[in-house]
């Protein structure tokens, strides 16, 4: 830009695309798309709609990585595998509610050691709970985990207990454990839902501009993935005579979800859909939606055949982990262009002024009424 | 999809249960008058003792090569070079703001000159010209030599060094008497200042600038300390608290780390530390610690305190004590707006209507920003996002949809156990 007798000192500029490719930060390739990769960002080319700080993020990302969407899934899984296991309890379904006691307490408890091991500081795992605070979807959730999990465990206990035979060393807890075994099973699979579900709260009520454009329907596609998860794992695990409602709950949570992801998108802004269709997680949820299906059709019509069933079952599960890390990913990678952050907001902001609400934009002019 | 209207907020004390008999503090950032020194980041980084970024690296963009604001970096000049056809389209666009159903101020609606250009620095206030007094003696420009320009021609526009934009306003036939040479210090616009205030514009009322076909913006980004702030509100364990003077600060032994504020700010300020050992604060003026004695203060969410240490002892944050220009201004958030309106109708009257302010509006999707900014072109131009909304404004429909899911995946397995009995 000038010209200077020291210019002559400088080493010759470097083309302007590698530099800036190399100085991306880390972690930026992983998912790497022609096009939105970010290769707008050369400075001073401004384009029709969108212009931004040498093609920097404006948002960040929340620093969390593959534990989290492993979590999102776990607990799905673990949600919708109490409701089940308290519908076998209610149903007489010995072998599912069982499994579904099992499958509940590892699930939170894997998921929960994601969680913690997440933590930038894991030693103060303990100081979610020092407070109770609705705006924080974090807090509420650490509550439900924290209900969720004691509920589940208890119940998780007693089957354990009663299938080796009372040799567990439970000493005077077993008369309690055992008078409890109903109440924390019905506490459990109540909670199963919003164990389910929350997460999708969690995702929403961020910045992400994909994930928050999702708040209208992520809950609806997380409840449905849990319960197609969840009745894949029953599939998967338990004798076909007693698989009835499990194949019922996994079919109607295919339909759900498909459902509700059409629905999602429709409503979403549609710059905001392209990280949920693009590179890896874009591949990720198409595969899902195929899993899904299969292990839905399998589910329904050979759900009688056992090994139908498991592997139906089995395709489901992964439908639903794909779902869980798609969408996950998919956030995380929105957070890399900033067009996914400023043109939405372009687009509402314009629509308000074009409605002749011009009063509620953080740009202002001189003389603002307020003032 | 949000177009329906923002609830109006009331006022910030029932908005944020804020009991404090305080005045709320914020930062008022002048941009118009800023220098691009960087002294304020400098000042942030060793008041707060903040590690260091990264290894030293060219950004490539501008004079900018600290990137953007995060875990170690509080405050953050941002560099931007601009053309003539954006200098129009800012002018453009500030106009539009005005016309937005707020009284007209400024200059009649007419395309400005061609000719006529953008600055960054040197307005034609008594405080500016203080200010860049100050600068010149404190020979601020950190970050090369600075030479201003102070003629309309462009070629000697162009041999401007790096370092600094400060030109000084001049209009054709006066030349600032305070050119700065290679030496360091800024002294533009003191003298043209006198000279100009409506003089300072041409026959159409558009300010003639000595650099029509180019300008430098540089802006000390900072945490906006919202009023409804989005780090705040999903904080799950109370690490983040507002403070008796308005402020959102960490408490570093709470954090957990968790890094649901990071995703929670609109603005991308807040950032987990990922590594560094910090001195603890009560050694402060005490000889250097070894580094088996510094605390380490890597996994929790950092990001600007406003200097709460400093403020608690009515001292100035050490970024507006640093600055050279009062760029960055610092008191009762009351007086900071009344000051930045005041400024950017000054600026408008002179023509340059690309002056805009964010974060003065209570009404907007943070309920206004404790800090308050003077941009001189589209926020997404620094790095900045033209809407922000706090993500819990939306959490109420979040939890109906939920409840929602909730009841119907309960009710699917209720129905499963009945009906699906006989599937």
């Amino acid at each position: 830009m000038s010209i200077s007798p020291y210019d002559s000192y400088r080493p010759p500029e470097e083309p302007h695309r590698k530099r800036r490719r190399r100085n991306r930060p880390a972690g930026g390739g992983a998912f790497r798309r022609g096009g939105g990769d970010g290769s707008r960002e050369v400075a001073m080319v401004p384009e029709p709609e969108f212009t931004s700080y040498y093609g920097r993020p404006i948002v960040k990302a929340p620093p969390w990585d593959s534990k989290i969407a492993t979590y999102l899934f776990l607990g799905g899984l673990s949600g919708g595998s109490a409701i089940l296991a308290l519908g076998g309890c209610l149903t007489g379904r010995s072998a599912m509610r069982r499994n579904g006691r099992l499958a509940a307490l590892t699930a939170a408890g894997l998921g929960g050691i994601a969680l913690v091991a997440d933590l930038g500081r894991p030693e103060r795992f303990l100081h979610m709970m020092r407070t109770f605070k609705p705006t924080s979807p974090m807090s509420v959730g650490s509550w439900v985990l924290a209900t969720f999990s004691t509920n589940a465990g208890v119940a998780a206990a007693v089957e354990l207990d009663r299938m080796t035979g009372e040799r567990l060393p439970l000493g005077p807890l077993r008369p309690v454990l055992h008078a409890l075994e109903l109440p924390t099973s019905v506490a459990a699979g109540l909670l199963g839902a919003p164990m389910a579900t929350y997460t999708a709260i969690l995702l929403s009520d961020t910045s992400v501009p994909t994930w928050h454009e999702m708040h209208g329907h992520l809950a609806f596609v997380f409840a449905s993935s849990a319960s197609l998860a969840s009745g894949g794992l029953i599939l998967l695990t338990t004798p076909t005579s007693e698989t009835g409602p499990a194949r019922f709950f996994a079919v109607a949570g295919v339909a759900g979800e498909l459902v509700a992801m059409h629905v999602m998108k429709g409503e979403m802004d549609p710059v905001t859909v392209e990280p949920l269709e693009q590179g890896k997680p874009g591949e990720w949820l198409e595969w899902s939606e195929r899993l899904s299906i299969l292990g839905g059709l399998g589910a329904l019509l050979g759900g009688r055949r056992r090994w139908v069933a498991a592997v139906s079952g089995a395709a489901l599960m992964t439908s639903s982990a794909l779902t869980r890390f798609g969408v996950f990913w998919a956030g995380k990678e929105s957070v890399k262009d900033p067009k996914y952050t400023v043109i939405p907001q372009r687009n509402r902001l314009n629509k308000r002024r074009a409605a002749g609400i011009t009063d509620d934009s953080i740009t202002t002019g001189p003389q603002h009424p307020e003032g | 999809m949000s177009t329906d209207r923002m609830t109006p907020t009331s006022a910030f004390e029932d908005d944020t249960y804020w009991e404090h008999s305080h005045p709320r503090r914020g930062f008022f950032t002048d941009t118009s008058i800023c220098i691009g020194c960087k002294a304020c980041e400098v000042a942030c980084k060793e008041w707060n003792r903040n590690p260091a970024d990264s290894d030293y690296q060219i950004l490539g963009s501008s004079y900018d090569n600290t990137g953007g604001l995060g875990a170690d970096t509080w405050r953050h000049v941002a560099f931007i070079e601009q053309s003539h056809e954006r200098i129009e389209e800012a002018r453009e666009s500030g106009r539009a703001l005005v016309s937005l159903g707020m009284p007209r101020v400024g200059p009649p609606a007419t395309s400005p000159a061609p000719s006529s250009g953008g600055c960054a620095c040197g307005s034609a206030t008594g405080a500016d010209a203080a200010a860049a007094a100050t600068a010149s003696q404190g020979g601020a420009c950190g970050s090369g030599a600075c030479a201003c320009g102070s003629t309309p021609d462009p070629v000697d526009a162009d041999a401007a060094g790096p370092g600094c934009a400060c030109s000084s306003q001049s209009t054709p036939g006066v030349t600032a008497p305070l050119g700065c040479g290679s030496g360091g210090g800024c002294g533009g616009g003191a003298g043209a200042s006198s000279t100009r205030g409506t003089h300072g514009t041409d026959a159409d009322d558009s300010p003639v600038l000595d650099t029509p076909d180019f300008r430098w913006l540089m802006s000390s980004d900072v945490c906006k300390h919202c009023t409804h702030a989005g780090c705040l509100d999903v904080c799950p364990t109370g690490a983040l608290f507002r403070t008796e003077f308005g402020t959102v600060v960490v408490q570093e032994d709470i954090c957990n780390g968790c890094g649901t504020c990071v995703a929670g700010c609109p603005f991308g300020v807040i950032e987990r530390r990922n590594d560094g050992l910090v001195e603890p604060k009560t050694q402060r003026g005490a000889p250097p610690m070894p580094d088996t004695v510094k605390v380490p203060q890597d996994g929790i969410a950092q990001k600007c305190t406003l200097c709460y240490d400093r403020m608690k002892n009515d001292q100035t944050p050490a970024c507006a004590q640093a600055c050279p220009t009062t760029s960055i201004k610092y008191g009762e958030r009351e007086s900071m707006l009344e000051t930045a309106q005041h400024r950017v109708t000054q600026l408008h009257e002179q023509g340059r209507t690309e002056a805009r302010l964010y974060g003065a509006n209570p009404r907007d999707g943070v309920g206004g920003t404790g800090s308050i900014f003077l941009l001189l072109d589209e926020p997404e131009v620094y790095g900045l996002p033209p809407d922000p909304r706090v993500p819990t404004a939306d959490l109420p429909r979040m939890y109906k949809r939920a409840g929602a899911a909730v009841l119907g995946m309960l009710a699917l397995g209720a129905v499963a156990f009945t009906a699906g009995d006989r599937a």
